[in-house]
C-alpha cells in the first residue's frame, strides 16, 4: 500500500470507471440542456443532481456486505413484487394503465426495481442451489417462476421493454449460472416458433404496429414510422462533428419525438455528431467491461453472477435503446443509462453500479477475511 | 438408428470447478456478444452520420424550412388619366386547402363560427369545396377585419389545412360599370392548372384573370410571386423568418378608356339592356364601351355563388353578354349615312330626288316607308335627316348592293378589330357573293331593299358602329384602341372625297339641329352642335305588335349613331339599346354622354335626377337586388353545375348565328321615333328609358324644337 494523501476509502473506488461515467452524465446533462432550450431547467440540473444523490446511493450499496446482499435477496423481490400487484391493483381501480406507485415525495416504478432485483433473486438462488442440481429441472423451474411472476405483472401493465429487460437479465444470469446449453438452444429455437404466435395474439396494436413499423418505417411516415425517420434524420443529418452546441433543428423544432428521454441519443448526436456518439459508445465500452472484469474476478458463484448479472441490465438498456434511435430494432421505451432525463431509470441503473461497486470491494479485501 | 437418451436426459457431473469453467466461458461468450453490437451499434453511427449525411441533412432541412409562395401583387389597370379601374385592396383572408384539413366538417364549422359566415355564404363555401381539387386553396373569406382575421389565426394548430393570409386582394373601384370591360378575377380552375402549370396558381390568394382584361393580359398582369422561408415546428408553427423575396407587381395596363366617361355611360344605360361606345375621332381611342347591365366583378372573385348564378339567369337582360362586343343587331337606319355615302362614291347626284308617298311599288311589290304618309319630294340630305325609306329603295336598285357592301366593310361593318378582348361577334355585311355562299341563293331586288334599310341579313354590333360613325366623322381609317400610348402609325384617310363627307354631315346635323327625326338630342352645350342618326331595328314582323309595345322581348332595337362637333368631329358615340321600342330611347342616352365629355356638371345633374326614379346608381341597384334574394331564397337557391355554368356563358357569347333567319320577303321598316302617327311607347318592363322618348314621339317632321 502506498502512501498518499488520498484517503484510503476515496483512493479505493473505481475511478477508471467512475471518471468516464460522470463525463457522460455531464454530457447527458448538456444535451438537456440544449434540449431544454438553453436552460438547466427542467431537466439538466435535476439530471445532475440526481446523479449526484443516486452516486451517493451507490457508494452506500457499496459498502453493504455479501452477508447483508444474500439476506435481504428473497425479501426485496417479494416485496416488489407485492408493489407490482399493488400497482395493478390501484390502476384496475384508477382505469387504464398503470405503472407509478406515488410515494408522496417520488412516484416509484416497481417494475424499473425488479431489474436489479431479480437479478440478485437469482445469484441467491443458484448460490444455494446444490451444485449437481444445476442441469437438472430443479436448477430451472424455480428460477423459471422466479422470472416469469414479475414479468407477467409487468406484461400486463403493458410495458413490454421492461418485461424484456427483466427477462434478459434473468436469462443471462441463468445463462451464466451453467444450465445446460442445450437447454438455450432449445428455448431459443422455441422463441423462434412462438414469437410469431405471440406476435399475432399477445402483442397489443400499438405494440404490434411498432414491430411493423420498425420492419419497414417508411411505410407510415407520419404515423408511428415517424419517431424512427426523424430519430434518423437527426443522427444522419448531424454528420461527423454536428451542428454544434444548442444548434439542434430536429429537437428545437420538435421533430424529434422525446428528445429528453428515449431519443436523448439522437439529440446528442444532432448537435455533437459522430464524434460524440462515440464518445458515448467509448464510456459504456469502458462500463460494460469494467463490469465483465469484476463478475470474473468476483471471489465467489453469488457475487459473480450478481455481477454479470448486472452489467447484462445495463447492457440490455444501452444495447435496446441505440439500436432504436438508429432503427435497428423497434420502438420500445427503453431510456438510455445516464443520459436520458428520468429518476427511476437513474436509480435502477445507478443501483448496478453501486451492486458492482460493491463486489468490487469484496473482491480486493484480502482473501483471508472473505 | 439408435439414439442415447440417457446421454440427454443424465445431467453431467456438475460441480463447483466445472460451474465456475463454465461462467468463465459463457460470460466471454456474453462480453463479446455485447462487443459486437457494440460495434455494429458504432458502424451504424457511421453508416448514418458519414454515409447518409447528405440525405438526412436534406431531409432534416426540408423539415426545418417550410417555403410559401407569396402571391404577386396584380399589375394595375389605369384609365387615360391614371385613375385605376382595377387595383390591388390590402387585405385579410383565410383559405382552405381541402385534402389537408382532417376534419374538414368540425373544422368548416369552426370556420364559420369565427367569421361570422352567414348561412348563404357556408352553402357557397361548400359548393366550391366540392367542386375543388383537393391540393387549390378555396377562399372562404377575404376583405376580413383584423378582429375576425387573428381569431382564425391563433387557432391554426387546431384547424389543419387553414391558411390565413394578409395579402392583396383585387379592387374595382367602380364595380359593374367595368364588369364587361376589364373582366374579373377568380382561383385558378383545375383545367387552367393543368393548362399553365405556374404554381403560383396553386398559392392561396393567388387569382387568374377569368374575362376581359384580365383575362387576355393574364401573363402581364401576373408579375412574379415572392418567397419566404420560415422555420417551423413539426406542429407547423412558425418559429421565424429565415428570409423574404419579394414579390414582384406586375405590369400596369394604361387603357384609352375614360374612367369618368365608361361609369357615366355604364350608368346613364339605366334600366335598359343595351351598349354606349364613345369613339376619340382624332386617333380611334375608345374613351367608353360600357354594356349593362353588368356584373360586379368585385362580388364574384370567389368565384360565383348560387344566389349570384341566379340572379344571373333569372336576368332576360343577359348580364354576361359583353353587348358592346358580342351583341348583334340589325343596324336600322343607322347605315343610311354609309349608303349615301357610297351613292356619292358611285356618282349620283345629291341633288337627284324621288317624291315619297309612303310607298314605291317595284314590280308587282310595294315597298313601304316608315312613313306612310310619305315624304313628299325627297333629295339626298331629305332622304337622311328624314329617314326616307323610299329614297333609298329608289336609288339602291339603280347603284345596286356592291357599291353599299364595300362602302359598310371601308367603315367598319362586318369587321373584327384587332383589339385585347377575349372575343367578339363581327356580324354581316350582306352582298350577292355572301348570299350565294351561305345560303345558296341568288341575291333578290328585296335583299337590295332589305339592306339599304339596315334590316335583313345585315347584323353589326355596336363597335363596328361607333367605328363606322368615327370615320364617316373624320374621314380617316381609323382603328379602335384600347391601350394608351400605342404608337400606330397616324390613321390614313378613308379615301372618301371632303365634299362628300360634308353633305353628309350637314345631313346628319339636320336630324339633330333641324327638321330631322332626333330633335330632342341637341346637347345644351353652347356652340357644340352634335350631329346623328337614328336608328330603329325590327325584332319581329309587324304581325306580333308594332314594336313599341308589348312583350319587350318583342319591341325594336334602338340605335343612334353621332359625333360632335359636326363641323369639326371630336368624338363619335353609338349607343344600342336592345328592345328599346326605337331609336327613343337610345339617343337621349348619345346626348347626355356627349354632354359629359363637354360639361360634366350639367350631365351628372341629368344623370342623378334619373337615378332618383330608377333606384340608385347600377351598383346601387344591383346590391338592392342581391339583398331582395337574399332575402327571398336564403340558401334556397339551387345548386349550378359547372356544365350549367359554361352552358349560360356559352350562350351569352354565341350571338351570332342564331339571328340570322333566311328573309324571304321585304321587311317593313319599323316606325321612326318622330311620326306623327305613332303611339307613344309604353314604359319598358323596367321604367322608361328616357322621358324624352315619350316626349320626342309627338314631333312633326321638320319643326325641330
Amino acid at each position: 500500500m502506498s502512501r498518499t494523501i488520498v484517503p484510503d476509502t476515496i483512493a479505493r473506488q473505481p475511478w477508471g470507471m467512475l471518471v468516464p461515467l460522470m463525463g457522460l452524465v455531464s454530457l447527458g446533462a448538456a444535451v438537456l440542456y440544449s434540449a431544454a432550450g438553453g436552460s438547466l431547467q427542467p431537466y439538466a440540473l435535476s439530471h445532475v443532481l440526481r446523479f449526484i444523490v443516486f452516486l451517493g446511493m451507490a457508494i452506500v450499496i457499496s459498502r453493504f456486505s455479501r452477508d447483508f446482499f444474500r439476506t435481504v435477496a428473497y425479501p426485496l423481490y417479494g416485496a416488489i413484487v407485492i408493489l407490482l400487484v399493488l400497482v395493478e391493483a390501484i390502476g384496475a381501480v384508477g382505469g387504464g394503465s398503470q405503472r407509478w406507485l406515488n410515494l408522496g415525495f417520488m412516484t416509484l416504478q416497481p417494475s424499473e426495481l425488479m431489474k436489479p432485483a431479480i437479478v440478485l433473486v437469482l445469484a441467491r438462488f443458484y448460490e444455494t442451489l446444490p451444485h449437481a442440481m444445476t442441469a437438472s429441472w430443479r436448477g430451472l423451474v424455480p428460477a423459471g417462476l422466479l422470472i416469469v411472476l414479475p414479468v407477467a405483472f409487468v406484461a400486463i401493465q403493458p410495458d413490454l421493454g421492461t418485461a424484456l429487460a427483466i427477462c434478459f437479465g434473468g436469462a443471462v444470469t441463468m445463462f451464466l449460472a451453467g444450465l445446460p446449453m442445450w437447454w438455450f438452444v432449445g428455448a431459443g429455437l422455441s422463441g423462434l416458433i412462438a414469437g410469431p404466435i405471440a406476435f399475432f395474439t399477445l402483442l397489443h396494436d400499438y405494440q404490434r404496429n411498432r414491430v411493423l413499423t420498425f420492419m419497414d418505417p417508411e411505410s407510415d411516415p407520419l404515423g408511428t414510422g415517424y419517431h424512427i425517420t426523424q430519430s434518423k434524420i437527426a443522427i444522419g443529418s448531424g454528420g461527423i462533428f454536428g451542428k454544434g452546441f444548442g444548434n439542434g433543428s430536429q429537437s428545437h423544432l420538435q421533430y424529434l419525438p422525446e428528445p429528453h428521454t428515449d431519443f436523448v441519443f439522437a439529440t446528442m448526436a444532432e448537435e455533437w455528431g459522430m464524434v460524440g456518439g462515440y464518445f458515448v459508445l467509448f464510456v459504456f465500452a469502458v462500463v460494460l467491461t469494467w463490469g465483465t472484469r469484476v463478475a470474473r474476478n468476483a471471489p465467489d458463484r453469488f457475487s459473480s453472477l450478481l455481477a454479470a448479472g448486472m452489467t447484462a441490465t445495463i447492457f440490455f438498456y444501452v444495447a435496446i435503446n441505440l439500436m432504436m434511435v438508429m432503427g435497428l430494432a423497434p420502438v420500445v421505451g427503453i431510456p438510455l443509462p445516464f443520459m436520458s432525463h428520468g429518476g427511476t431509470s437513474m436509480m435502477t441503473n445507478m443501483i448496478c453500479i453501486g451492486t458492482l461497486m460493491a463486489i468490487n470491494r469484496w473482491s480486493s479485501r484480502p482473501k483471508s477475511i472473505s | 438408428m439408435k439414439i442415447n437418451f440417457r446421454r440427454l436426459i443424465q445431467p453431467r457431473h456438475v460441480s463447483a470447478g466445472t460451474l465456475r469453467n463454465s461462467f468463465d466461458r459463457r460470460s466471454l461468450v456474453v462480453g463479446g456478444i455485447q462487443g459486437g453490437i457494440g460495434v455494429l451499434l458504432a458502424s451504424r453511427m457511421a453508416y448514418l452520420a458519414i454515409g447518409q449525411n447528405e440525405k438526412y441533412k436534406l431531409e432534416a432541412e426540408s423539415n426545418r424550412v417550410n417555403l410559401s409562395l407569396i402571391p404577386p401583387r396584380r399589375g394595375w389597370i389605369l384609365d387615360r388619366f391614371g385613375t385605376p379601374l382595377a387595383s390591388n385592396r390590402a387585405d385579410f383572408r383565410v383559405d382552405v386547402i381541402p385534402e389537408r384539413m382532417v376534419d374538414s366538417a368540425h373544422t368548416l364549422a369552426t370556420l364559420g363560427q369565427l367569421l361570422s359566415l352567414t348561412p348563404i355564404a357556408m352553402q357557397d363555401l361548400e359548393d366550391k369545396i366540392d367542386k375543388s381539387r383537393g391540393f387549390a386553396p378555396v377562399e372562404v373569406a377575404s376583405g376580413l377585419d383584423f378582429e375576425r382575421f387573428a381569431a382564425v389565426s391563433v387557432r391554426l394548430p387546431d384547424l389543419p389545412g387553414v391558411v390565413t393570409q394578409r395579402g392583396f386582394s383585387r379592387y374595382y373601384p367602380t364595380g359593374s360599370s367595368v364588369g364587361h370591360l376589364v373582366g374579373y378575377v377568380g382561383p385558378a380552375s383545375a383545367e387552367e392548372y393543368e393548362k399553365d402549370r405556374d404554381p403560383v396558381l396553386i398559392t392561396p390568394g393567388y387569382k387568374v384573370g377569368k374575362d376581359g382584361l384580365e383575362k387576355y393580359f393574364e401573363k402581364d398582369l401576373r408579375g412574379k410571386p415572392g418567397a419566404r422561408r420560415v422555420e417551423v415546428t413539426a406542429s407547423g408553427r412558425i418559429v421565424r423568418d429565415l428570409d423574404t423575396r419579394e414579390d414582384v407587381p406586375g405590369k400596369t395596363i394604361k387603357l384609352t378608356i375614360d374612367a369618368g366617361l365608361q361609369d357615366y355611360a355604364s350608368r346613364r344605360i339605366g334600366l335598359e339592356s343595351g351598349s354606349v361606345v364613345v369613339i376619340d375621332c382624332t386617333n380611334g381611342d375608345i374613351l367608353a364601351m360600357a354594356s349593362m347591365p353588368s356584373y360586379d366583378p368585385n362580388s364574384f372573385s370567389d368565384g360565383i355563388g348560387r344566389l349570384e348564378w341566379k340572379m344571373l339567369s333569372d336576368d332576360d337582360h343577359v348580364p354576361l353578354r359583353n353587348k358592346v362586343l358580342r351583341g348583334l343587331y340589325p343596324p336600322g337606319s343607322t347605315v343610311k349615312p354609309m349608303v349615301a355615302l357610297s351613292f356619292l362614291e358611285a356618282g349620283l347626284d345629291p341633288n337627284e330626288s324621288v317624291v315619297c308617298n309612303g310607298g314605291l311599288r317595284v314590280g308587282n311589290r310595294v315597298f313601304h316607308c316608315w312613313n306612310h304618309h310619305g315624304h313628299g319630294q325627297v333629295n339626298m340630305l331629305k332622304g337622311i335627316y328624314q329617314s326616307c325609306d323610299v329614297y333609298f329603295y329608289n336609288f339602291a336598285q339603280r347603284m345596286g348592293m356592291d357599291p353599299i357592301a364595300a362602302m359598310a366593310r371601308r367603315l367598319g361593318l362586318g369587321q373584327e378589330f384587332p383589339l385585347p378582348v377575349s372575343g367578339q361577334s363581327y356580324g354581316t355585311v350582306p352582298d350577292p357573293a355572301w348570299k350565294e355562299r351561305k345560303y345558296g341563293k341568288p341575291w333578290a331586288v328585296f335583299d337590295t331593299v332589305n339592306a339599304t334599310i339596315g334590316q335583313g341579313y345585315f347584323l353589326v354590333n355596336p363597335l363596328q358602329q361607333a367605328m363606322q360613325v368615327s370615320r364617316i366623322a373624320s374621314g380617316k381609317k381609323l382603328m379602335p384602341r384600347l391601350i394608351h400610348g400605342a404608337h400606330d402609325a397616324p390613321p390614313e384617310s378613308l379615301g372618301v372625297k371632303q365634299e362628300h363627307l360634308d353633305l353628309i354631315h350637314s345631313a346628319m346635323n339636320e336630324v339633330v339641329n333641324g327638321r330631322g327625326t332626333a330633335g330632342k338630342a341637341r346637347i345644351p352645350i353652347p356652340g357644340v352642335l352634335m350631329a346623328g342618326k337614328t336608328g330603329t331595328a325590327q325584332v319581329v314582323g309587324l304581325n306580333f305588335g308594332n314594336g313599341k309595345g308589348g312583350q319587350w322581348k318583342h319591341r325594336d332595337h334602338g340605335h343612334f349613331i353621332c359625333f360632335a362637333p359636326f363641323d369639326n368631329p371630336r368624338y363619335a358615340i353609338a349607343v344600342a339599346i336592345e328592345h328599346g321600342g326605337g331609336s327613343g330611347a337610345a339617343y337621349p342616352i348619345a346626348r347626355d354622354v356627349m354632354t359629359y365629355l363637354w360639361d360634366k356638371q350639367k350631365a351628372m345633374e341629368v344623370l342623378e335626377g334619373f337615378e332618383k326614379d330608377w333606384g340608385g346608381t347600377a351598383q346601387q341597384r344591383l346590391e338592392a337586388r342581391y339583398r331582395k334574394y337574399a332575402t327571398e331564397y336564403g340558401v334556397g337557391a339551387p345548386a349550378v353545375s359547372p356544365e350549367q355554368e359554361n352552358l349560360a356563358v356559352q350562350q351569352a357569347e354565341s350571338t351570332a348565328e342564331a339571328q340570322q333567319p333566311i328573309v324571304r320577303d321585304a321587311q317593313s321598316p319599323a316606325p321612326e321615333p318622330v311620326a306623327a302617327d305613332n303611339p307613344a311607347p309604353p314604359p319598358s318592363p323596367a321604367p322608361a328609358a328616357s322621358p324624352s322618348a315619350a316626349a320626342g314621339t309627338v314631333q312633326t317632321p321638320g319643326t325641330p324644337q
